[in-house]
């Protein structure tokens, strides 16, 4: 899995590639929470589109980042969910707790 | 060793394994005739069974073992009908059934999901304490073996009795 980081005025988009699982999860959390938490972004964008498979611990890690977004009034936005993260979202029933786009300039667009 | 043996892994404790394993099952499973979505419920419900017995049995220690038994079921099963048995071996403490639950749906809590996951995606799901082994058997009938309703009864049975490996 490969995470790397993008900032477009005060948002931070994060890109994940390749497989979310228990050995990687951690590392998503980390980079979730520091952006919400430590660097306080108003908007943290997750782009999935590069994810071939997230497990029950990943979904965890995207819950974790939205729990510390409402915590401190910030946005955390899905965007490009690929067939394998949508299909886990819809199997958790949490598909309408996040807030989705399909592209990342919709979500750049995308007012609350 | 039972004549319907497909695969063993045996295998540590160490969540970098996950990957390989993915990849052996989704493999199996194609091979046994399971289309792509049923190939990928399988997938799933093996990794987050693996996930749990690495997080909830063994801590997070990466060097305890694990054994997997991936066998075919033909129509002389207890259930009589086609498909793959998955049992899942560890030596850690006994589960407390009570938390084998799974997670009420929409419940924004992290912990929970795998087992809603694996639920969700195998036709049946039984764990068993034999010993000093936690035995956990995951069964995925191919698609075309429709369940009867004195089928039904057996399966349940052998959710109850049969983890024996």
């Amino acid at each position: 899995m490969q995470i790397s980081i993008r900032r477009v005025d005060n948002t931070a988009i994060v890109d994940v590639s390749g497989d979310i699982d228990l050995a990687s999860s951690p590392e998503v959390r980390k980079a979730l929470l520091h952006e919400v938490r430590d660097n306080r972004r108003p908007r943290v964008v997750l782009n999935l589109s590069e994810v071939r498979y997230i497990d029950s611990s990943g979904v965890a890690s995207l819950v974790e980042g939205l729990k510390a977004s409402r915590d401190i009034g910030s946005r955390f936005i899905l965007v490009g969910l690929s067939g394998p993260a949508r299909e886990v979202l819809q199997l958790s029933r949490l598909v309408k707790v996040f807030e989705i786009y399909d592209t990342e300039g919709e979500a750049l667009a995308a007012r609350v | 060793m039972s004549r319907d043996l497909l695969l063993k892994i045996e295998l540590l404790s160490d969540p970098k394994a996950l990957y390989v394993v993915r990849g052996a099952v989704e493999r199996l499973a194609e091979t046994m005739g399971f289309a792509a979505p049923e190939c990928q419920s399988v997938v799933r419900a093996v990794d987050e069974a693996l996930t749990n017995i690495m997080r909830h049995c063994y801590c997070g220690r990466v060097d305890q073992p694990i054994e997997l038994y991936f066998r075919w079921l033909g129509r002389h099963s207890k259930a009589g009908r086609k498909g793959l048995e998955i049992l899942l071996c560890d030596r850690g403490p006994a589960v407390d059934k009570s938390k084998l639950r799974a997670q009420r749906p929409s419940e924004l809590q992290p912990g929970g999901l795998g087992l809603q996951f694996i639920r969700a995606t195998m036709d049946s799901f039984g764990y068993r304490r034999a010993g000093r082994t936690n035995r956990l058997r995951l069964v995925k009938y191919l698609p075309s073996e429709k369940p009867s309703r004195r089928n039904m009864r057996s399966e349940r049975n052998a959710d109850l009795h049969s983890a024996r490996g």
